[in-house]
């Protein structure tokens, strides 16, 4: 039988603002645990919270990025539980009224497939804290500084039938929020957490099979593996007669498996109610139209732009937009350079490779726009070749003040472009290589690289080669 | 609404409380009187009116994004009944 995986995410994202949601406590990463807390991220008795307005800010713009119906009257609940990672036995979250309702991202995938996939809500909760568990005894110690901290849920429908939807999908919500410059979107300090739920059918039914949740996933890759891990086991199970459980289970990256957690987490009463702490947020056609208009242009709009502005294909579209430090760096430097494709060649070769190879984000880099379209101008216009490109590129994406034009002047690095130079070099290698000029009459052509090989030493390889190329021709066809 | 004994479990297994069969008994009776005192609402029609979740008629309270030093850990461990110098200190949640 063919199956087919069906799935649905629900991503956490941590906004970054600088203080917590409903208390003044910082967000910074880190710190001594317990270091970030107050008596109202505590839940002491005689606290109120009261809301950040920038998370209210922050979640909206994502709600109008992501295309969501913006809820106007707005109200938090408690979500009721006992479990140490917070202190008040409950965490306040959006379960009746959610901020923002039936959005849509449009993907493309890796293979250049494109979906619609559909947000079915997105709320504002607080995260909770962290849970360390003791080597020895019988303790768990929590830290909670996490608690409190802003997040948004998306919740998506369940619209996934592969793992590089899955990918596509959260490689643009990363971009976007990036872009709107709300959140950190980093998967291994866990501003950015998904959730996947599973569940296999036979190709060509409409109905859902049992859906299993799996957490704890913090990587692309990871994601990647955990979805086909769950897949196949989903399709044993149920081709070997056996039975599956709705449940969550964690993924386990060393063991590359995912285990039943065997907590009550299913069938737990979280007795839902609205926060009567918190009055109602009413938000105005005014505010929102406000930020809107503050929205920046997004990913797969500069795509767009960029292959129609700049000739760019797709794909090269794509990878220098998905990052808005790499479009920013793109865009200053073709201000100054002047040459989208030259500046594109060498962003997605010789950059891009740099950077994997240094495992560097784009957020990291400190390549200065100003010698980078130096550095540009310098190659498109012949001043120096390509061979000597390379590595002042390198020295260029290493440094921040690094001059090119000075160094070229130093080292003398400009390109020979002087016929009458190149000329008397390639005399002196064919008089210096008399039987290999034999060779080559006898009809071996492939000794003509040779020649061109040596002239350009000669010349240190800063000759220009195409004009190198034109004169050993030339001169051996003089003899 | 009848209140059973499974149901007083499962609120104090949600609860994270253990009770004795007494406790169980007389949870039992306090929750069915309880429950039977909230029934009068029953009798109302409520049909045109929307659910009440906050006694003032106020909204939109919020504060500025700002940070204020956060609270002396010390202080914050020192009424808790099981702590170190760093956390508090709870029965192990995992297996
Ligand atoms: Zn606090």
């Amino acid at each position: 039988m063919t199956w087919e995986t069906v799935m649905g995410l629900e991503v956490h994202v941590e906004l970054s603002t600088k203080s917590k949601i409903f208390c003044s406590c910082t967000t910074q990463f880190g710190g001594e645990p317990n270091t970030h807390c107050c008596p109202g991220c505590w839940g002491m008795p005689g606290t109120l919270p009261v809301l950040n307005e920038k998370v209210l800010e922050y979640a909206l713009k994502a709600g109008l990025a992501l295309n969501c119906e913006i809820t106007r009257y707005n109200q938090f609940d408690r979500k009721n539980y006992f479990y140490p990672d917070l202190t008040k036995a409950y965490q306040i979250s959006q379960i009746y009224l959610p901020f923002a309702r039936n959005g849509y991202v449009d993907i493309v995938t890796r293979s250049g497939e494109e979906k619609r996939i559909r947000i079915h809500e997105i709320h504002m909760e607080e995260d909770a804290g962290k849970l360390i568990h003791s080597a020895y005894g019988d303790y768990t110690y929590p830290d909670f500084n996490r608690c409190g901290i802003a997040l948004i849920e998306i919740v998506s429908k369940p619209d996934f039938r592969s793992s590089q939807e899955v990918i596509a999908y959260l490689e643009q919500i990363k971009s976007t929020l990036e872009y709107l410059g709300i959140s950190d979107v980093k998967m291994e300090e866990g501003s950015l957490r998904a959730d996947v739920n599973l569940s296999v059918r036979p190709l060509g039914s409409d109905k859902l099979g049992i859906r299993t949740e799996m957490k704890n996933i913090n990587s692309f890759k990871s994601i990647e593996r955990a979805i086909d891990y769950e897949t196949s086991r989903h399709i044993e199970t149920l081709e070997t007669g056996g039975l599956l459980v709705q449940e969550t289970r964690r993924w386990d990256d060393n063991k590359g498996k995912t285990f039943s957690m065997r907590s009550k987490e299913n069938s737990r009463d979280y007795r839902f109610f609205p926060d009567p702490d918190i009055p109602p947020i009413s938000i105005s056609e005014e505010f929102l139209l406000q930020l809107k208009a503050q929205q920046p242009e997004l990913a797969h709009e500069k795509k767009v732009r960029y292959m129609s502005q700049y000739g760019l294909s797709e794909y090269e579209a794509r990878l220098l937009t998905e990052s808005k430090f790499l479009a920013k760096l793109f865009e200053e430097t073709v201000e100054l350079s002047k040459n989208p494709k030259e500046t594109a060649v060498w962003m997605l070769g010789d950059m891009m490779y740099l950077m994997k190879e240094q495992s560097l984000e784009a957020s990291k880099l400190c390549i200065s726009h100003e010698q980078f379209a130096a550095f540009i101008t310098a190659v498109a216009s012949g001043k120096i070749n390509r061979t000597v490109a390379k590595p002042i590129f390198e020295k260029v994406f290493a440094s921040h003040d690094f001059d090119v034009n000075k160094y070229i002047k130093a080292n003398n690095l400009l390109q020979i472009n002087d016929e009458d130079i190149i000329k008397q070099v390639a005399k002196e290698v064919i008089n210096e290589n008399p039987g290999t000029v034999d060779e080559y009459k006898s009809g071996k052509n492939k000794v003509f690289s040779f020649f061109v090989g040596q002239t350009m030493k000669k010349l240190h390889g800063k000759a220009n080669p195409s004009t190198v190329n034109a004169i050993v021709s030339e001169e051996l066809e003089k003899i | 609404m009848k209140i059973s004994k499974e149901i007083v479990r499962e609120m104090a297994d949600i609860s994270r409380i253990k009770l004795t069969s007494q406790q169980e008994n007389k949870l039992q009776e306090e929750l069915q009187e309880l429950v039977g005192f909230l029934e009068v609402l029953n009798e109302l029609d409520t049909e045109n009116t929307q659910p009440l979740t906050h006694l003032f008629q106020i909204s939109s309270v919020m504060r500025e994004d700002r940070i204020f030093p956060s609270y002396d850990r010390t202080a914050l461990l020192k009424d808790t009944p099981e702590h170190t110098d760093e956390t508090i200190v709870v029965p192990k949640t995992v297996e």
